[in-house]
């Protein structure tokens, strides 16, 4: 595995996974809030960047999440 | 101070509550139901001669000197093996009882060596009480006759007689003294569950055997000591009392090896410690031990053990050895550079599980309070990180919910993912106690253990693929919803209801079945339905766990998984059932507690919690950085980036414990300033700019927490070798850097904790000394601690259910890496080995093999004893192979306890979606013939060589 933003995509994603089978309205609440609880903040920037990028490689889940916890923050 | 001298009551304690009332010596005396005479009056404070009993194990009635007389009854029973009855008159001296006891003894003397001079037990031989005791003054029997004393007899060889065992390296058997008691047979059996001894021939030709007279160390013995310390005469002996003496004081301590937390005597002369005895008041280990607490501290005066502190500007010159001063200014100099340079965030550190409480607290203080930002992170991110995940959603606390006493009421144990026989041999001990009592066991492991193939144990193996423990786990709850073995009632009080629904629905689905993840499982489907119904139906239900459970990509899934079997069942918040983590290290629920992890304060509080924080920020006077820092990958990977540049790890070694060397040998390199704080020249050390020498549990003072919650002291029984204990140099750091911390001793640490941390309120070192220790949560609800938890309700309130949806780990096998590697650890030596590998212990284990099973051998030409080259996508290494079927066809295993090794090049950065706890136990492989060493372990041990070296001391012209 190369370093970010590629491997914060991978985490992200795998992140999402587990939340998969809990629908989406659960699943983008509990991804955002794992990512807030256990991120810390370059590791969020970066990801924001990505998103900004285009996200690409990013579930549907998680760029939803990630859009929520960045109006959040 | 002075010897502690434990009472020996001569047969184990019962547990009956009915009591009974006899009269013994003319006192009256009440006691349980199955209480021996013998035991009855050692209550009552007379001791009664006796030879054969003692009560770490079962009375047998073989000496014959412990007989007493009973009115109303015929004859002179033995008083260890007659129970207590009520109204029973007992007379324990009397003419009579005298003349036979007497006879007895001398006996037993005409065929002892009258050495007590310079015999090792003299001061500690239970035979010469004995002698003294019953008043032996003449032995009418000569020496003449037949003995198993003397090497020669009457100028011939003597047949009985038999030379000194001294093939185990800590203690030695002497046959010319044994009394063929069998404490040590029974001792074997009973305490510690091997049945490595037994007594073979009759009558005069009685010995003590190991194996088929085998030496001790070709026997099945694993060294644990039970026999030594059962044994009344200097038979067996430690090596260490008969090269010092016999020792005069002691001090109460903790082992500082594994999770289970052993307590010991250190038994010393003046500052060396002559042995160490295991505790029978210890509440973890019940006066039982193993082969690393009770005889492996010999690293502690390793020639190797660094002393004096030492620098180097790049990591390629020598060491300088410094003054204290020196390095602390050099260290804080750099530190305070890098954080001008490239931020506040640049620097962290790491705990180790294998330090105090105390110190492990201080250092994230000096992170958090010193350095300003959140970077601090611990080795048990590496090992149970899924645990505090996984049991805080779904119970609300982030620790196992029993004590280790909960066993002895458990009627199924389930264990996953762990070898307790290898990693908490104490443990195991008490486990395969109530297992031959007839609790059945199951074991889900890719591997066929220890635990299931021990004497007298028979085990439910359910083998399945490294990786799938989701799959097997969410197919145990299929069945045991489809069967309807759901524990209803319990569910509906205890547990949020809907949300046991939606996981019902999910595990009942079909293809979560055990016939339809057979295939990914490897697990025939029979075995699992009937290990399910087991589980569920079979009375109290414990799990205990351990890294085979969190070192995967879905780690905290499992743990979550686990957590959901156990409250489907009810098998929660009472004795003998349970959710049990068994943590690899010491102090890893300390550790953890202490607020290790870079999002949590102390007692689990996330970071960004304004009151919590504020508290913090009162008592420690700075202001604190509300957001998460770095775990330790993510520091690898920032150090890559060029955004993290300092580290401070304290009494860990990353480089050989943490996954995907090459990965962490770039990000060691590209760091501006490691510092190592340890015993030795770690690997990590090699690219440390600052060595701090560490010092050992005995000469310091501290608590260590073990896998029970159970908070133990570590006490100091010797002046630190290298000048300063680990919390002193933590201040003294923090100082140079200009942050205060002002302590006089430890107690006032945890005087802090206690203020900071609710489940931690009522602990102090005054309340530790009173109880000799506490399972947190200890506070005003719960003044004694908790031994159990979750009793009438959860933690979080209602038990939580969540879906754990299988994911296969992307770390697959193919046509290049066809097998699966997993890794493990066994008995003699203990994690990346810094401390076993450096005591006798590598007598049972000089290097890391690779266990692999006999087709796939065959297929590559591989035969038992080749050097075989281990390749991953990760990196590749060479290692011997061991050819055995304990392996599935498929699957191979490796220990990591030898840095030549070095197996931690194969494993990948592959790891927990929620933890990041790495992915040690499913790497994806392929093995070829090999003729030695790769060119990496070359080249490794080339750098590693440099960078040891340390430059000799000029002395200044004055
Ligand atoms: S040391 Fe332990 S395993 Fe070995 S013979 Fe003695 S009791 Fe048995
Ligand atoms: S070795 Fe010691 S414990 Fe074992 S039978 Fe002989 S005297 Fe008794
Ligand atoms: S290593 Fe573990 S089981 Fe062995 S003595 Fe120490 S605490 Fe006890
Ligand atoms: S102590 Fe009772 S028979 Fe030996």
């Amino acid at each position: 595995m190369s370093s970010s933003p590629d491997k914060l995509v991978y985490m992200a994603n795998q992140i999402g996974k587990f939340f998969q089978s809990q629908g989406h309205d659960r699943a983008v609440q509990g991804i955002s809030e794992h990512i807030w609880k256990f991120w810390d903040p370059r590791m969020r920037k970066q990801i924001f960047a990505h998103l900004d990028a285009g996200g690409s490689g990013l579930d549907a889940n998680v760029r939803d999440a990630l859009e929520k916890l960045r109006l959040q923050a | 101070m002075s010897l502690i001298h434990e009472i020996d009551f001569g047969t184990p304690k019962s547990k009956s509550e009915t009591m009974v009332t006899l009269t013994i010596d003319g006192n009256q005396i009440t006691v349980p139901e199955g209480t021996s005479i013998m035991r009855a009056a050692m209550e009552a404070g007379t001791q009664i001669p006796k030879l054969c009993a003692t009560d770490m194990v079962d009375a047998f009635g073989s000496c014959r000197l412990c007989l007493v007389e009973i009115e109303g009854r015929a004859g002179t029973p033995a008083s260890c093996t007659t129970p207590v009855m009520n109204g029973l008159v007992v007379h324990t001296q009397s003419e009579r009882l005298k003349q036979l006891r007497k006879g007895v003894m001398e006996l037993y003397i005409s065929d002892h060596p009258l050495d007590c001079l310079t015999c090792a037990a003299n001061g500690d031989c239970e035979l010469q009480d004995m002698a003294g005791a019953i008043g032996l003054r003449d032995v009418r029997y000569g020496y003449e006759g037949e003995n198993h004393v003397f090497a020669k007899s009457h100028g011939c060889d003597n047949d009985a007689w038999m030379p000194k065992d001294e093939s185990n390296p800590y203690f030695t058997y002497d046959p010319s003294k044994c009394i063929v008691c069998s404490r040590c047979v029974r001792a074997c059996e009973e305490v510690q569950g091997t049945f490595a001894l037994t007594i073979s021939g009759r009558g005069f030709d009685s010995r003590v055997s190991p194996g088929m007279n085998e030496s001790f160390l070709g026997s099945e013995c694993v060294s644990c000591g039970a026999c030594v310390q059962a044994c009344p005469t200097a038979t067996l002996t430690e090596k260490s009392v008969i090269e010092i003496g016999q020792p005069e004081h002691s001090v109460v301590t903790t082992c500082a090896y594994c999770g289970v937390g052993c307590a010991f005597k250190a038994e010393m002369r003046g500052e060396e410690v002559v042995r160490m005895v295991p505790y029978k008041d210890g509440k973890a280990n019940r006066g039982h031990s193993c082969v690393k607490g009770r005889f492996a501290w010999g690293y502690t005066t390793h020639k190797e053990r660094i002393l004096k502190p030492m620098i180097r500007e790049r990591i390629e010159d020598p060491w300088q050895e410094v003054s204290w001063d020196e390095a602390f200014n050099f260290a804080a100099a750099k530190f305070k550079g890098i954080q001008q340079k490239y931020g506040r965030d640049a620097v962290g550190g790491i705990t180790s599980s294998r330090c105090t409480n105390e110190e492990t607290y201080l250092v994230q203080k000096l992170i958090r309070g010193g350095f300003g930002n959140n970077n601090v992170d611990t080795c048990a991110r590496v090992c149970h990180s899924p645990t505090g995940y996984g049991l805080s959603q779904t119970f609300g606390t982030s620790a196992g919910t029993q004590d280790f006493d909960s066993v002895e009421d458990t009627d199924v144990v389930m264990i996953i993912g762990a070898n307790p026989a290898s990693a908490h041999p104490v443990f195991a001990s008490r486990l395969k106690k109530r297992l031959r009592q007839g609790a059945r066991l199951i074991v889900v492991d890719p591997r066929r253990t220890e635990m299931v193939e021990s004497p007298h144990v028979k085990a439910l193996h359910l083998p399945l693929m490294p990786g799938t423990n989701v799959a097997v786990i969410t197919a145990l709850a299929h069945v045991i919803v489809t069967e309807g073995l759901v524990n209803e009632s319990f569910v509906r009080e205890r547990c949020d209801w809907s949300e046991f629904q939606d996981w019902a629905t999910f595990v009942a689905d079909p293809k979560n079945s055990p016939e339809a993840t057979a295939i990914v499982t490897g697990v025939d489907p029979k075995l699992l339905r009937e290990a399910a119904r087991t589980y569920a139906t079979g009375g109290n239900g414990a799990i205990y766990y351990g890294l085979g459970v969190t070192e995967h990509s879905q780690g905290s899934t499992t743990v979550i998984a686990i957590a959901n079997l156990a409250m489907a069942t009810g098998n929660i918040g009472r004795p003998g059932v349970g959710v049990n983590p068994l943590r690899g290290q010491n102090n890893v629920q300390g550790s953890c507690d202490m607020g290790s992890f870079p999002h949590e304060l102390p007692g689990y509080r996330h970071i960004s919690g304004d009151a919590v924080r504020e508290q913090f920020e009162a008592m420690w006077n700075v202001k604190l950085n509300k957001e998460p820092g770095l775990r330790i990958p993510n520091m690898f990977d920032a150090a890559i980036e060029g955004t993290f540049m300092g580290l401070y790890a304290q009494g860990e070694d990353i480089l050989q414990s943490d996954p995907n060397t090459k990965h962490v040998v770039a990000a060691l390199s590209a760091m501006e300033c490691v510092i190592v704080h340890d015993l030795f020249l770690n690997e990590t050390a090699n690219y440390a700019h600052v060595f701090l020498p560490g010092s050992t549990f005995l000469e310091k003072d501290g608590t260590f927490t073990n896998a029970e919650r159970r908070i133990q002291r570590v006490r100091k029984v010797m002046t630190p070798l290298n000048g300063l204990a680990d919390w002193e140099v933590t201040i003294r750091l923090g100082k140079a850097m200009g942050f205060e911390m002002n302590y006089s001793h430890p107690s006032e640490i945890m005087d802090e904790i206690a203020a900071l941390t609710p489940t931690f309120a009522g602990v102090s070192y005054a309340r530790l000394d009173e109880l000799g220790s506490v399972q947190w949560p200890c506070n005003e609800k719960a003044p004694e601690g908790t031994p159990v938890m979750h009793i009438g309700g959860f933690v979080r309130g209602k038990g939580k259910f969540i879906i754990t949806e299988y994911i296969a780990t992307d770390e697959r096998t193919g046509p290049r890496y066809p097998l699966l590697l997993t890794t493990g650890r066994i008995l003699s030596q203990y994690n990346v080995g810094a401390q076993t590998r450096r005591t006798d212990n590598v007598v049972w284990h000089s290097e890391d093999r690779l266990e692999i099973h006999p087709h796939d051998a065959e297929q590559r030409g591989v035969r038992d004893g080749d050097w075989v080259r281990l390749a991953s996508r990760a990196g590749e290494t060479t290692l011997r192979a061991e050819i055995t079927d304990r392996v599935a066809p498929g699957v191979v295993y490796t220990t990591f306890h030898h840095p030549d090794t070095q197996a931690n090049v194969i494993t990948t950065d592959f790891s927990d979606w929620a933890t990041n706890c790495p992915e040690y136990k499913v790497t994806a492989v392929q093995i070829s013939p090999s003729n030695g060493p790769s060119d990496w372990q070359k080249a490794y041990d080339e750098q590693a060589r440099q960078s040891r070296r340390i430059a000799p001391v000029v002395e200044a012209a004055e």
